[in-house]
C-alpha cells in the first residue's frame, strides 16, 4: 500500500479544506448551482434520483484495513450501512447529505482517502491490474506507474476541463485484467527488446457508450521515464481539439476516430516532440529517484519461505466439496509458492451486484489485515481481492466469507454479473438493471449449475452510457425505454480484454420479464452446441449469432 | 473601463486596465492602448507597434496559439478569451505561449472567468484576470493561496511535489 508522505498528506487537507469553503459559498447563495455543478463534480459528489450521491475514489483498486473500515465507518454514520463498488474501483454513497459531505471528505482524509476527480470533466481515478504485485505474469508492478498518474493529474491546471471526463488504465501483464482496450488510454507495460528496458503500449481512444470502439494502439513501445510527458501530449491534443459542441461527441474516442488512429498518434508524436525539444517533458517526467521513492513506499511484502503445496488445503479441498468449488473458481495461483489470490464475489445470487455492507467491510478489513498482509483490491468487475493469501490459509479466510455471506464461488460465471446502479437510483437511466442481474442470478443459484456452464461474462447497463460495460458482455444487456416501457437488447459476443471486441445485437429488445428466460434460451443453445473445452462466447464464435437468435425469438411464438 | 485584477503587484490587486478594446465592427482611436481581435492585429498591428502604440491581441479558444506566435516580440498583452469556464482550451493556449513560446507579458484572462478556475489559470501563466462573477482581490489572494503544493510542473514554474523530495533526500 503507498503509504502517504506529508506533502500527499497536505494536499488531501488543503482539498478538504477547499471543498468546505466551496459548500459553504454554495448554501449561502455566494455561488450558483451551475457555478457549483462542476466544483462539486470534481469531489465526486452527484445529485441522483433521491439524493446527493459520493463517489469515493479508490486509486488502483488498493485498499488496507485501516481504509476500508474507515470506508465501513463512513457509509454507516453518513449513509444507510453499505456502499456501492463499480466498475472504475471506486465505491459510491448513494444516500448521503450535502451538508454531510465535508465531514464525510474530513474522515476519508484522516486515511488517505478522498473523492478527487471521481466525476467532472478532468482526468479521472486511474485504474491497474487488481493482482498488481501478486500475478506470475507481470513485467512490473503496475501500481507504481498508477500513482505516479495519481499525483501528476491531480489537480492538473491544463487539464482539469476537458471536453469530457478521462479514463487511464494501467496494465504490467500480457493477460488484460484492466479492460485496456475500452479506455480513453489503456497503458499495457511489456518488456523491450534487448537493452530498451521496460516500455508502455499506447491505446488511445476506447470507450463505450453509444458509439463505441476498441481503442487502437498508437504507441507500440514508449519508454517508462517518458510516460507522463507522453500522457501529456495526448491530452493536449484532446484538449486543444476534442469536441466541445456536443456532449454526446465530446470523448477522444470520436476525435481518434474521426481523425484516424495514424493521423491522430502523428499529432501527438508533434506535439510530444516539440514539448521534447523546449524542455517542457523533461519538467513534467518525474526522475528515476522519484519512482524508485514511490515504489519504496509501497513496501516489500514480507512473504515467508513456504512450500509450494500445503497440505491443510489439499486437505479441506479433498474433503469439501463446497470448498473444493470455491478454490476452483475464486482461487488462482501466486507469483510466490505456497500463495494464492483470492476473489470475493460481491455477486451472491439475490443480492445487488457491486453491494457490500458496512459490516461486510470491517469483516474483510479484518480478513485482509489478518491474512493477506493487509491489502485488499477492488476489481472492476465489482468483486473484492485478497491477493496475498497463504495456501494454509485459504480455508479459515473461506469459513470467515461464509460467516458474511460472501463465499460465492462463481467469478467469472453466469451470475458474476456487471450491473449498473440503473434506473433505482441513477438520473441518467432508461430502465433498471439491478432487478434483471437479480432474475438472472437466480437461474445459476446452483452452483453446480453455473459451472457446468462455465465462463459467462454477463454485463448490464441501464442506460446507453454503458456504464456496466454491455458491450463487452459475452452476453450484453442494454436497457432502453420504448414509449415509458423499460426494453432490454441484448448483445453476444464482446470482450473487453485482451481479445477485445463489442457484441453483436441479437435482434429485437425484450420487455423486462423476458430477459432472464432469453439468457436461458441462449445458455440452453450454447450446451447444445458447445464443444469440447468450449466456453459460451467460443462457441458463439464458431457458430455464430443465427442459433443464438432463433433460440431466443422462436420462443416468442 | 474594464476591473482588472493583476498578480505582479505582490499579489492580486486591483488594476486600471489601459487598454482600450476595440471591437471589431469600430474603428481603431487614434491614441492610446488597444486591444484587438487576431483578424485586427494581423492587418493594422505592425503599424500601431511601429508608432509606439502598446497593442494586445484577444484571442479566441478556436484561434491557435501557433498564427500569433511569430508576432509575439510586437505584442504587448495577450487576453485569451474564456467563451463559457467549462471551455479548457485556453489553459493549454496558455500554458503554449508561456513554456513553448516564451511569450514574458501580461496574460489576461478574460470572458467567463470565475473565481473557482482562478488557481488553474495562474499555473497555466496568467497574471491578469477579469473576473465575471463579482470577485475581487482578496477572493483571489485565498483561492490562490488555498494549496500549499503542486503536482506537477506548469508554466508557473512552482516546485512540484516530486522536486520537493528530491531536495530534501539530497539534503538529508
Amino acid at each position: 500500500m503507498y503509504r502517504y508522505d506529508a506533502l500527499d498528506a497536505e494536499m488531501l487537507a488543503d482539498r478538504t479544506a477547499e471543498f468546505r469553503t466551496q459548500v459553504r459559498r454554495r448554501v449561502a447563495g455566494e455561488i450558483t448551482e451551475e457555478q457549483f455543478k462542476p466544483l462539486r463534480l470534481m469531489n465526486g459528489l452527484y445529485l441522483q434520483l433521491h439524493a446527493y450521491m459520493l463517489r469515493i475514489a479508490i486509486p488502483y483498486g488498493a485498499l488496507n484495513s485501516a481504509k476500508l473500515h474507515r470506508l465501513a465507518h463512513v457509509s454507516r454514520t453518513w449513509d444507510r450501512g453499505y456502499g456501492h463498488f463499480t466498475t472504475r474501483t471506486n465505491l459510491q454513497l448513494h444516500w448521503i447529505k450535502l451538508k454531510d459531505a465535508p465531514d464525510i471528505l474530513a474522515s476519508l482524509a484522516e486515511v488517505g482517502l478522498h473523492s478527487i476527480q471521481t466525476s467532472g470533466n478532468c482526468i479521472r481515478n486511474v485504474t491497474a491490474d487488481p493482482y498488481a504485485g501478486a500475478a506470475a505474469d507481470e513485467v512490473d508492478d503496475p501500481r507504481v506507474w498508477s500513482e505516479a498518474i495519481r499525483q501528476w493529474s491531480t489537480f492538473h491546471p491544463e487539464f482539469s476541463f476537458l471536453p469530457r471526463k478521462f479514463k487511464i488504465a494501467v496494465g504490467a501483464a500480457p493477460d488484460d485484467r484492466t479492460a485496456a482496450r475500452i479506455y480513453d488510454i489503456g497503458l499495457k507495460l511489456r518488456r523491450g527488446r534487448g537493452e530498451e528496458g521496460l516500455g508502455f503500449e499506447v491505446m488511445v481512444g476506447g470507450g463505450l457508450g453509444r458509439t463505441p470502439y476498441l481503442g487502437p494502439t498508437i504507441r507500440e513501445f514508449l519508454p517508462t521515464r517518458h510516460l507522463l510527458s507522453y500522457l501529456a501530449a495526448i491530452l493536449r491534443v484532446y484538449n486543444r481539439y476534442g469536441r466541445r459542441d456536443n456532449i454526446w461527441k465530446a470523448r477522444i474516442k470520436i476525435l481518434v476516430a474521426s481523425l484516424g488512429a495514424e493521423e491522430f498518434a502523428r499529432q501527438v508524436e508533434a506535439e510530444w516532440k516539440a514539448m521534447v525539444e523546449t524542455g517542457e517533458a523533461a519538467g513534467i517526467d518525474v526522475p528515476e529517484a522519484e519512482v524508485a521513492r514511490i515504489r519504496q513506499a509501497f513496501g516489500e511484502v514480507p512473504f515467508e519461505d513456504r512450500p509450494a503445496a500445503s497440505a491443510a488445503f489439499e486437505a479441506a479441498r479433498a474433503g469439501d466439496p463446497a470448498f473444493a468449488r470455491f478454490v476452483r473458481h475464486n482461487v488462482l495461483p501466486h507469483k510466490v509458492p505456497g500463495y494464492a489470490i483470492v476473489t470475493v464475489s460481491l455477486k451472491a445470487p439475490g443480492e445487488v451486484p457491486g453491494d457490500c455492507s458496512s459490516d461486510q467491510m470491517d469483516a474483510l478489513a479484518d480478513l485482509a489485515a489478518r491474512y493477506s498482509f493487509d491489502e485488499i483490491r477492488v476489481h472492476y468487475e465489482q468483486n473484492m481481492v485478497l491477493p496475498h493469501v497463504a495456501l494454509d490459509d485459504v480455508p479459515a479466510v473461506y469459513a470467515e466469507l461464509q460467516r458474511i455471506g460472501l463465499s460465492t464461488p462463481n467469478v467469472g460465471l453466469a451470475s458474476d454479473i456487471i450491473a449498473c446502479p440503473g434506473l433505482d437510483y441513477c438520473t441518467l437511466a432508461n430502465a433498471r438493471a439491478i432487478p434483471i442481474a437479480q432474475d438472472i442470478a437466480k437461474r445459476f443459484a446452483d452452483p453446480a449449475v453455473a459451472e457446468d456452464v462455465g465462463e459467462l461474462r454477463i454485463k448490464i447497463s441501464g442506460c446507453i452510457n454503458a456504464c456496466g460495460h454491455h458491450h463487452v458482455g459475452h452476453i450484453g444487456i442494454l436497457g432502453v425505454d420504448k414509449k415509458g416501457e423499460e426494453f432490454y437488447q441484448l448483445t453476444l459476443g464482446g470482450s473487453g480484454l485482451e481479445d477485445a471486441r463489442l457484441g453483436e445485437i441479437l435482434g429485437p429488445a425484450l420487455p423486462a420479464p423476458r430477459v432472464a428466460e432469453a439468457v436461458d434460451a441462449l445458455v440452453d443453445t450454447y450446451m447444445r452446441e458447445r464443444a469440447e473445452g468450449e466456453r459460451f462466447v467460443d462457441t458463439y464464435r464458431r457458430i455464430g449469432l443465427a442459433p443464438f437468435k432463433a433460440a431466443v425469438y422462436a420462443e416468442a411464438h | 473601463m474594464l476591473k482588472l485584477i493583476k498578480l505582479d503587484q505582490g499579489g492580486p490587486a486591483w488594476v486600471e486596465d489601459s487598454y482600450f478594446d476595440v471591437p471589431d465592427e469600430e474603428p481603431t482611436p487614434g491614441q492610446g492602448d488597444v486591444l484587438l481581435s487576431f483578424a485586427r492585429f494581423v492587418e493594422e498591428g505592425e503599424a500601431l507597434a511601429a508608432a509606439g502604440r502598446k497593442v494586445g491581441v484577444r484571442l479566441n479558444a478556436d484561434e491557435p496559439v501557433e498564427a500569433l506566435a511569430p508576432h509575439l516580440d510586437r505584442v504587448a498583452m495577450v487576453a485569451l478569451v474564456f467563451p463559457k469556464f467549462r471551455d479548457g482550451r485556453q489553459y493549454s493556449q496558455a500554458t503554449l505561449l508561456r513554456m513553448r513560446y516564451g511569450y514574458a507579458g501580461e496574460l489576461r484572462a478574460v470572458g467567463d472567468v470565475l473565481l473557482e478556475q482562478g488557481r488553474f489559470m495562474a499555473r497555466c501563466g496568467f497574471d491578469a484576470f477579469a473576473p465575471a462573477d463579482g470577485t475581487g482581490p482578496e477572493d483571489w489572494a485565498g483561492a490562490l493561496a488555498r494549496y500549499r503544493h503542486v503536482y506537477q510542473t506548469a508554466a508557473d514554474r512552482r516546485e512540484p511535489n516530486f522536486a520537493l523530495r528530491l531536495q530534501a533526500a539530497e539534503g538529508a
